[in-house]
């Protein structure tokens, strides 16, 4: 590869290769604080690599490459490298992460406790996660929550958000302007911009969490909370898992013992500062 | 006659979480997760004990736990072919 970029986020290593400067760039000045690999070996290898050859110069466009593939992957637009980078680091964690369960979800701490959020996607857990993240909770992650199938603790991938149209407008009004990439129009998943998570979330990149609530927050329905029963709960994470069926029984073990351990909720909720004050009342009553 | 005879595998290769009302089982033989409902636990447990078909499997099912309607011998054909496709029971 002609760019190459090294970079450690939580307990995951990335090589990131790209043909083309520009999105290695944006993705180097995304995370510009993050650590190198600490042993100097990556865990994963993503591709940005021209469809075709000749198309490194003529209408050039990204295809994704790495140690795991997925045969669809669409190539994408040079302009939307950056998200092509993202998409590469996802894909390769979904199907090849082998150490932790790989739960589709944004998680939080604070006191040492985590909350989990999942959801479909447009369910707001992602802008949930961030906002509490600049509201005195850490950001732990706002994709992928990594949960340790031996300890049970929660442990974070702190990579940038990818804020989706409406919630780039909210955070633009919480966060310095220095923390965020470019604004990227018109992408297959509409407009997008990363932020990075604040100085706090990366310095304790390597600190995991106990799981102590499990959310389904919904976002852009009138308020609404419903207790969520464990049948229901194990179902909705065996879906939000990218890798459980490939873990055994220790998959199923470790879920298992993170819904015994857990309340479960399902919150509707209009805007994203009714969703916070909600996670704040909980928290309270969990407390209590 | 007698209908074919099913054979559930042991307890230490089928993980069971019970999930309020529902059932989780790991199956380590093929690494599938499945969630059921009653009575397919309880047939299961039954079949593990000794094979059994159909008709033998309800005695033995009604002398533990009480079925309301006449339906129960159709309902346990059902349940029995649907864990024979789920790959958790198998012809003796």
């Amino acid at each position: 590869m002609r760019h190459r970029l090294d970079i450690q986020i939580g307990p995951v290593a990335f090589r990131i290769g790209s043909a083309w400067k520009e999105p290695l760039d944006a993705l180097a000045r995304l995370y510009e604080p993050y650590p190198a690999p600490r042993d100097g070996l990556s865990d994963f290898t993503v591709r940005l690599e021209p469809e075709k050859p000749w198309r490194r110069f003529i209408r050039p466009s990204v295809a994704i490459k790495g140690d795991y593939v997925l045969p669809d992957a669409v190539p994408m637009a040079l302009a939307h490298g950056l998200l092509a980078a993202e998409m590469g680091m996802n894909l390769q964690m979904a199907l090849g992460q082998k150490r932790y369960l790989l739960l589709h979800a944004s998680s939080a701490e604070k006191d040492g406790r985590a909350i989990i959020m999942t959801g479909e996607s447009g369910a707001g857990k992602s802008t949930l996660a961030a906002l509490l993240g600049e509201r005195g909770w850490r950001l732990m992650g706002d994709e992928f929550a990594l949960l340790d199938m031996d300890s049970g603790r929660l442990l974070p991938f702190p990579r940038a958000v990818s804020l989706k149209n409406g919630a780039i407008r909210v955070m633009e009004a919480e966060v310095e302007a220095d923390r965020f990439g470019p604004r990227l129009e018109g992408t297959p998943k509409g407009d997008i911009r990363h932020m990075r998570p604040n100085g706090e979330a990366l310095d304790r990149m390597g600190e995991g969490a106990t799981p102590a609530l499990i959310l389904f927050p919904r976002f852009g329905e009138a308020q609404a909370i419903r207790a969520v029963g464990a049948a229901e709960v194990f179902m909705r994470l065996t879906q939000a898992s990218t890798n459980y069926v490939n873990l055994g029984g220790r998959g199923f073990d470790a879920l298992n013992r993170l819904i015994a351990a857990n309340p479960a909720l399902a919150i509707d909720y209009p805007d994203t500062d009714t969703a916070v004050g909600l996670v704040e009342d909980f928290w309270r009553e969990l407390a209590a | 006659m007698a209908g074919p005879r099913y054979v559930a595998d042991p307890e230490d290769l089928v993980r069971v979480v019970e999930l309020d009302g529902l059932s989780a089982l790991f199956h380590e033989p093929s690494g599938m997760t499945h969630i059921v409902a009653a009575p397919a636990p309880q047939i299961l447990d039954m079949l593990r004990a000794a094979p059994a078909d159909a008709a033998e499997l309800l005695r033995r099912l009604r002398a533990c736990y009480d079925f309301e309607g006449d339906e129960a011998a159709e309902s346990i054909h059902a349940r029995l072919e649907e864990l024979e496709t789920a790959g958790l029971v198998r012809r003796a």
